[in-house]
């Protein structure tokens, strides 16, 4: 049987800001170096002394703010946690951006679409220290 | 620029506050990375003119490859006139300032002319703005990280350099700091910045780079092999573990660890200044450069009383190599790696290079105990291991608070030349030394060296990997490798990680994202640079018969026993002799 997984924010404190599960999503997913394309965003919080704090979908069950906020309904709930883009349904309105608590459907200005973590997992594999993990939902 | 075959190079005038972006096919000849930079030096630098005078340009370029699309090649080169030797100044630095660059759409930047007030320039892909930093001026480096950091929300991407207090006062080797303990440090990148009026500068983008459809595949082939050579192999595990430090214990085995002003190449409390010991006692985080799986960067962590109070601490990160273990802990005696801390503070704070504080301090240390110098000049007593003072004295520098101190901001070279104690003043052509007393390849290396760096040659590793090389093998050995480096950072590809990008992986790399490379195109490259840069060197006056060395290097032991002077001199002038040979044919090099 195949479970849905979701991607789960780990251990932070592990992180050392390489970036490169931004790298690697924006070049798997989106064919693009820019990591302005990633669906997960590595920010420093705190300052030089503070931490790490990545951005990205938490993959809510349930009602998903994101995709109530979508007037057009392209975001479709996704097995397991999240939402899946429709993006011929999409009219790049943002409202998604604005609903997410998390600030975690982040934008793309060259499509004009939103940026939705797929829970591919590929960011995971590219995170040496353990702080991106892959969990069964 | 990555996939568009030119370079696209932004020039910034700040007396004028003008701005025009060039798209220059031509510069194709240099790659990228330092070979663009040295050409667009080269166009702009004026010779007849004073280094810190406002017509000089300075020059940021980054990779030719881009920045971070591939691990560990994530740097840029700067290249200024230095005010410490007047010579070529040149200068890496790691952190975001690359990525920055790339994603704001530049490959290179070049800046001239000198703001009416203190300003930083804030330079994104839609165009430049200058901002008023009068409040800014005066301020510490992390005061003012902290202070842009709050204040600007970016778009994108974003990487800020800053100088402190000893860039705004032009200590000629001043460093500029960058994003998280990163720093243009060598050779007085900061003074030149202060010079302009500059107290920061802040790079963002987020530009839209789509992979072409035909080449993604290989590409990501080719990213992932890297990625795991490097966290999957040994190849750079010992920078991420105990990090550079772990040098301490090694070059000390080999009697090359500089201490108390290289009276020795050996430290009796070595152990108490270890990586190991750095990593029990104050260890709290690593972190990297964007785009680089590798935790090289070391934080430690100290606490501090206030003055005069009771159970009143501060708590101070900060980050230590091990160029800072030795310039700024054995040089000066410092027994604790709280010391070190404290003082690894006191020059990140104010702004400086910790290899030239370092060692101009343990100059000071050695003419005060010879009686050169008074308290009236040092303003507090100079002895090896009394950290206290040094920290004050760090200050003093930075804040050239008399005559003598400014003196010693301009390099132990020039303050020995008015104290005495030449003999004494460790500095390889007016540069002040680095880490390593291992022999000839690192003396000669750093002197012939086009910015007098370790890092121009490698020199300290043929001492370690070789038993005795003849004058002839040394200086072929450090000119070729000299010319490979020329080529590696055409791309910037991080030093550290030079065993993973060997010559066959740069091909693939290259290919992959549309350069078509090969074996002899990067020979012809590094041959290229190496030549402009002794182009510039050459106008610049410089003249390896002139160097003098001071007497010390030949009297304490190192790694190989006691060097000859007479040797050294001849290694110099057999490497002038190739020099002169290899220029020969710059005219036709192509
Ligand atoms: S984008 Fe935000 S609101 Fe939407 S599913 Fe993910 S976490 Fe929930
Ligand atoms: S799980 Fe996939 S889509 Fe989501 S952030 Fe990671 S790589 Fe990107
Ligand atoms: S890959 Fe891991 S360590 Fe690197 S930035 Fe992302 S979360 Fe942090």
């Amino acid at each position: 049987m195949n479970i849905a997984k979701i991607l789960k924010v780990k251990e932070m404190r592990r992180c050392i800001g390489c970036f490169s599960c931004m790298t690697s999503c924006a070049v798997v997913n989106r064919h693009n170096h820019s990591l302005a394309k990633s669906a997960i965003k590595i920010i420093t919080s705190g300052g030089l002394s503070g931490s790490m704090a990545a951005v990205v979908c938490a993959g809510c069950t349930g009602v998903r703010a994101c995709a109530e906020a979508c007037p057009t309904g392209a975001l479709a709930d996704r097995e397991g946690g999240g939402v899946t883009l429709l993006p011929e349904r999409c009219t790049g309105c943002r409202k998604c951006v604005a609903a997410c608590a998390l600030g975690a459907v982040h934008f793309d200005s060259t499509t004009n679409k939103p940026i939705i973590c797929k829970h591919c997992g590929v960011c995971t594999q590219f995170c040496t220290h353990g702080c991106l993990e892959m969990e069964e939902a | 620029m990555l996939y568009e075959n030119t370079i696209t190079v932004l020039y910034v005038d700040l007396s004028s506050r003008t701005t025009r972006v060039e798209k220059r096919a031509d510069l194709n000849d240099y790659f990228g990375g330092v070979g663009v930079a040295a050409k667009l030096f080269e166009e702009n630098m004026k010779p007849e003119l004073e280094p810190l005078d406002e017509q000089q340009p300075v020059v940021f370029a980054i990779g030719a490859l881009g920045a971070s699309i591939y691990p560990a090649i994530n740097k840029t080169a700067a290249m200024f006139v230095s005010p410490l030797t007047g010579e070529l100044g040149e200068s890496y630095v790691g952190g975001r300032l690359a990525l920055a660059l790339c994603m704001a759409g530049y490959d290179a930047v070049v800046l001239t002319g000198k703001y009416s007030y203190p300003c930083y320039l804030s330079i994104t892909g839609q165009g430049v703005e200058h901002k008023d930093a009068r409040p800014l001026w005066g301020m510490l480096s992390e005061e003012v990280w902290r202070a842009i950091h709050d204040n600007e929300t970016p778009r994108g991407n974003r990487s800020i350099m800053r100088i402190g207090p000893a860039g705004e006062n032009k200590v000629a080797y001043a460093s500029v700091n960058v994003d998280n303990y990163r720093h243009f440090g060598r050779l007085g990148l900061g003074a030149v910045l202060g010079s302009k009026n500059v107290k920061a500068i802040t790079v963002t983008g987020d530009r839209n780079i789509p992979i072409p459809s035909d080449s993604f595949k290989e590409y990501f082939k080719v990213y992932r092999s890297i990625f795991d050579k490097i966290t999957g192999t040994d190849i750079m595990k010992k920078y991420r573990g105990l990090g550079t430090a772990a040098y301490v214990l090694s070059l000390n085995a080999m009697d090359a660890f500089p201490t108390n002003n290289l009276t020795s190449g050996h430290f009796e409390s070595v152990e108490a200044i270890s990586a190991e010991a750095f990593a029990e006692k104050n260890l709290v985080r690593k972190m990297a450069c964007a785009g680089c799986p590798v935790d090289c960067i070391h934080v430690g962590q100290f606490r501090r009383q206030f003055k005069n109070t009771g159970y009143e601490y501060e708590v101070v990160n900060t980050n230590y190599d091990y160029e800072l273990v030795f310039a700024l802990g054995s040089f000066l005696g410092l027994k604790t790696t709280d010391e070190i801390l404290m003082l690894i503070d006191a020059v990140e704070e104010t702004g400086m290079d910790a290899m030239s504080s370092g060692v101009a301090l343990g100059w000071a240390t050695e003419a005060f105990q010879k009686g050169l110098l008074s308290t009236g000049e040092t303003l507090v007593p100079l002895a090896f291991g009394d950290t206290e003072n040094y920290v004050k004295a760090v200050w003093y520098i930075a804040g050239a608070a008399n005559e003598f101190y400014s003196l010693l901001g301009r390099g132990c070279y020039h303050a020995a030349q008015v104290y005495g104690g030449q003999d004494f003043a460790m500095t390889m052509a007016k540069n002040e030394m680095s880490g390593y007393h291992t022999g000839y390849g690192i003396l000669v290396g750093s002197v012939v060296g086009a910015r007098h760096s370790h890092l121009c040659n490698g020199g300290y590793e043929l001492d370690r990997d070789h038993e005795q090389l003849t004058s002839q093998e040394m200086v072929e050995g450090l000119l070729k490798e000299e010319k490979e480096r020329c080529m590696t950072n055409s791309m910037i590809i991080c030093l550290f990680s030079r065993r993973v990008y060997d010559r066959p992986t740069i091909i693939a790399a290259g290919r992959a994202v549309g350069f078509d490379l090969d074996d002899a195109f990067l020979t012809r490259i590094g041959q290229r640079i190496f030549q402009t840069k002794m182009r510039i060197r050459d106008k610049l006056g410089f003249d390896l018969k002139q160097v003098q060395l001071p007497r010390r290097f030949f009297e304490t032991p190192g790694l190989h026993g006691v060097l000859k002077e007479k040797v050294a001199k001849e290694m110099i002038d057999l490497y002038a002799a190739l020099v002169a040979e290899e220029m020969k044919g710059s005219g036709s090099a192509g």
